[in-house]
């Protein structure tokens, strides 16, 4: 587990009050203020649940598909906006046109992690975000983005943000990883933020998380657009405006302005989860809001990012796709093969990448899931080598092991 | 490493209380155990039957606003239908004001957090609006009865109820060549959700010696079970797949689907040698450590294999061996149980919760639980709540524990102990002396009171 680093700058500005819990922090190490050697910025998200890549990224070309989804409406504005004559993008996905049309967009079919057999959610997230089959495993894994951190040479604790109310495998791990929910604040007295040094002293876990939580809150980091930053002394108003503020949940728009905040300051990677992709049931209802939600968190990362955005890439990644047929209650099952979706101003984009294994019955996979025929940390790999410079076998040994890169998909400017 | 009364209400129970003596020994927490539910009698919560009749009401107030034609018949319906919502928030917020102070005044305390921890691991939640709210009613109705019985009735029980059934979307799945699929031959109808995390979180767990054929067999088997909202439970013959069906090497069914056959699977699966492994390991886990020790968690796992899963015969397994007093706390509680031991420390009674105002409780209980991680409704994911000390004390959680230890108990109680008493009552005989000295040093009552809250030697168990 890694240590929860405060933001360097605002633990300064707290410092004071903190005493020995500074001297007792993973922080002590030599302030310097340099920020990573790169200039790329990379966005993972990871979209829990399993998302249907072949309703995602449609494959109207595929003379099987119609077979397959025989609820799909297929009048004009209902079968999705036409990529490239083949595939056809979910109508909830609109909102990303404009950067497809601009080639910052582009999607991987027909991909998946290595993990095969009980199409479990949880083993599933497991090794999309550990990126390691559960095979090639001896221990409990650490997250992949963890292992990008720790290969970075000049990597800081503020280079990295997983944002969000829940913790995620995939950026735990030795490296230092700040996190934050941008709906949490704290409010405290000095005197009171003396105590609990004393009585957090000596129980790292607490420890860590008690400077962070001061750290962050101290800041304006807290606050959002149209909500001012909480002020000292009256808690109980705090703790209200807290509640008031965490009462419609951190949206992705909150998530994505607050990474977009940090990325263009020191941050160079960040990573937050969006829910809702288990689509088991009447899907022409249940997913278009989760698509749009990517689709919001995509767009509000790109309109606050100015010019950071063409140093940017998104990538969006699921844990499995979905059955190639529908099931009985109007919904899909959990499958194997799906897409993965990249977007950013430095991505080359306006393409759907694809080895297309075709949707006929002798073409899927154990004859009811889209066939991957390729690993999608192959792409992911050759990805972190054009942003970040990692040699080839490093990120076949330390990131992804396991993974055969192959061919490479030039997939930045 | 032996039994420790103080240990044994921290670890096992509900916290210590200023007015209820923790247990004195081990046979006393079992008798108790085993003996009448007291605190459900005293602070009930509904069973699934309101549920449905709520739901029923709900149902009928929609049609009434569907066929109503005139602006009388309107407004009557409108009225119906805000009489239902209001019925339906008081269950709410009955339950969860119940549920938080059976934890406060029980002296049974080893009931509520067995019923936590089963209901955890049978996780349901409502997936739509009409089973926002049912499952504490689910917990009451499927796991409170059977925390002493055995494991195999408890899956029984979960595996009819309605929100399971909705929730892993078992009432949509549609045997493939049963009387009703015959005719439609364009979709096969099974639903694989439920069969998979029976297999895999309720039962053998994903270690388990099962594949997905397994898992297609069961969803063939399952078939046919549902509900309907006039009568809960039922079997839909015409749904169920004709058998047999072949789980675990063993054969189930013959022709016409049964519900016994469906019930002779569930108990083989329950007291499958796998399960016995799984279920202790889970225990241990949730009660001791992350990392349980291995002799604590073959313990167990021998005496539910040797008692068929009697769980009054397992948790009494999980008491009495010495692992189960090793000195550190280990584990974090989860919000739940810190806001609940929290409220026992601060010897709240009825009064002081304010079930009536909806703003308050939202304030004061909802919301804290949800930024500390634990929506009231419950977890996102059938795997339940996680159980690694580290997805709860994250900053933004902790900041959500911190804010309320500060703030909550002194808008709960208005009046406040001395800080030092305080943390000689919440923390027992031997408190850690750096928090005896933050408690003295503090400016006032509620801050004192809320750093023993937030101390670690609190928030640990």
């Amino acid at each position: 587990m890694a240590g929860h680093a405060p933001a360097r700058r605002e633990f300064l500005s707290n410092g004071a009050a903190l005493g020995c819990c500074l001297a007792a922090s993973p922080m002590l190490t030599p302030v310097t203020f340099a920020s990573a050697p790169h200039d790329h910025r990379l966005v993972v998200i990871i979209l829990r649940g399993g998302m249907d890549g072949l309703d995602a990224i449609r494959p109207l070309g595929d003379a099987a598909f119609s077979t397959l989804r025989p609820d799909l409406r297929l009048n004009e504005t209902d079968r999705g906006m036409d990529l490239d004559g083949f595939f056809a993008l979910h109508p909830a996905l609109a909102g990303l046109m404009p950067l497809w049309r601009a080639g910052e967009f582009a999607a991987f079919h027909a991909v998946s992690t290595p993990y095969r057999g009980k199409r479990s959610h949880f083993d599933g997230q497991d090794v999309l975000e550990s990126g390691i089959g559960l095979e090639d495993r001896q221990t409990r894994s650490d997250g992949w983005l963890n292992r990008v951190l720790q290969q970075l040479p000049g990597a800081e604790s503020e280079t990295a943000y997983a944002i969000g109310r829940s913790d995620m495998l995939l950026t735990r791990g030795a490296a230092e990883v700040a996190d934050w929910a941008p709906d949490a604040a704290l409010v405290l007295s000095p005197q009171a933020q003396s105590l609990l040094e004393m009585v957090m002293h000596d129980d790292p876990l607490f420890r860590d998380a008690t400077i962070e939580a001061i750290a962050l809150s101290g800041t304006d980091l807290a606050a959002q657009p149209g909500r001012p930053a909480p002020r000292g002394g009256d808690m109980m108003n705090a703790m209200r405006e807290n509640m008031r503020a965490a009462r419609g949940g951190a949206r992705p728009a909150s998530i994505a302005r607050f990474a977009a905040d940090r990325l263009r300051q020191d941050t160079r990677i960040a990573a937050f989860s969006l829910n809702g992709f288990d689509t088991h049931s009447r899907q022409d209802k249940s997913l278009p809001g989760a698509l749009e939600r990517l689709a919001e968190a995509i767009m509000t990362l790109r309109n606050n990012l100015g010019p950071v955005w063409e140093r940017t890439t998104v990538a969006a990644m699921t844990e499995f796709g979905r059955t190639a047929r529908l099931n009985g209650s109007g919904g899909t099952d959990h499958g194997t093969g799906g897409s993965m979706l990249l977007a950013g101003g430095a991505v080359r984009g306006g393409r759907v990448l694809t080895d297309w294994p075709g949707l006929t019955e002798a073409d899927l996979f154990q004859g009811r899931d889209l066939r991957p025929t390729r690993d999608l940390r192959a792409p992911l790999g050759w990805l972190l080598r054009d942003l970040f410079g990692f040699e080839q076998h490093v990120i076949e040994n330390a990131i992804f092991p396991g993974t055969e890169m192959r061919t490479d998909p030039g997939l930045i400017r | 490493m032996r039994f420790d009364r103080e240990m044994a209400d921290i670890r096992f129970g509900c916290g210590l209380s200023p007015r209820i003596a923790p247990p004195r020994d081990i046979q006393q927490m079992i008798d108790q155990l085993k003996g009448p539910d007291e605190a459900s009698n005293v602070f009930p919560i509904p069973k699934t039957e309101t549920i449905l009749e709520l739901a029923r009401a709900s149902r009928a107030a929609s049609q009434q606003r569907r066929s109503a034609s005139t602006e009388k018949s309107r407004e009557d319906a409108r009225e119906a239908r805000r009489s239902v919502r209001r019925r339906v928030q008081r269950l709410a917020l009955d339950s969860l004001a119940n549920g938080f102070l059976r934890r406060a005044l029980t002296e049974d305390g080893l009931r509520e957090r067995l019923c936590a921890f089963w209901g955890d691991h049978f996780t349901a939640s409502g997936k739509e609006a009409r089973w926002r709210h049912a499952r504490p009613a689910y917990v009451e109705t499927a796991i409170r009865p059977h925390v002493t019985g055995y494991f195999a009735d408890m899956l029984r029980a979960v595996a009819t109820q309605p929100l399971m059934l909705h929730y892993l979307d078992q009432h949509l799945s549609v045997g493939p060549t049963s009387r009703v699929a015959q005719g439609n031959r364009t979709l096969d109808g099974l639903n694989e959700n439920l069969a998979r995390e029976m297999l895999e979180l309720h039962t053998l767990g994903v270690d388990g010696p099962y594949d997905q054929s397994d898992v297609r067999q069961l969803a063939r088997l399952l078939t046919g079970l549902s509900y309907n909202l006039k009568q809960g439970f039922i079997y839909r013959p015409g749904f169920a797949e004709p058998g047999p069906e072949t789980i675990l090497g063993v054969t189930y069914g013959q022709g016409k689907g049964r519900l016994e056959d469906i019930h002779a699977a569930l108990d083989d699966i329950a007291t499958h040698p796998s399960t016995a492994a799984h279920v202790a390991r889970k225990l241990a886990v949730h009660f001791i450590s992350d990392e349980p020790a291995e002799a604590l968690v073959a313990h167990i796992a021998a005496r539910f294999r040797d008692t068929d899963g009697d769980m009054a015969a397992v948790t009494e397994a999980l008491l009495e061996h010495p692992a189960a007093w090793q000195p550190a706390a280990e584990n974090v509680k989860r919000p739940v149980d810190f806001i609940g031991s929290a409220l026992r420390a601060l010897d709240i009674v009825p009064r002081h919760i304010p079930k009536n105002d909806p703003r308050k409780m939202l304030d004061l209980l909802i919301m804290p639980l949800a930024l500390m991680g634990q929506d009231w409704t419950g977890p996102s994911s059938p795997e339940g709540w996680p159980e690694a000390n580290e997805e709860w004390i994250t900053p933004q959680r902790l900041a959500a524990r911190l804010q309320w230890a500060m703030s909550a108990p002194f808008a709960l109680r208005r009046v406040l102990p001395d800080p030092e008493d305080f943390a000689l009552g919440a923390l027992g005989r031997a408190p850690p002396q750096d928090v005896i000295r933050a408690a003295r040093a503090a400016e006032t009552r509620a801050e004192g009171v809320g750093i023993v809250l937030a101390s670690p030697a609190f928030q640990r168990m």
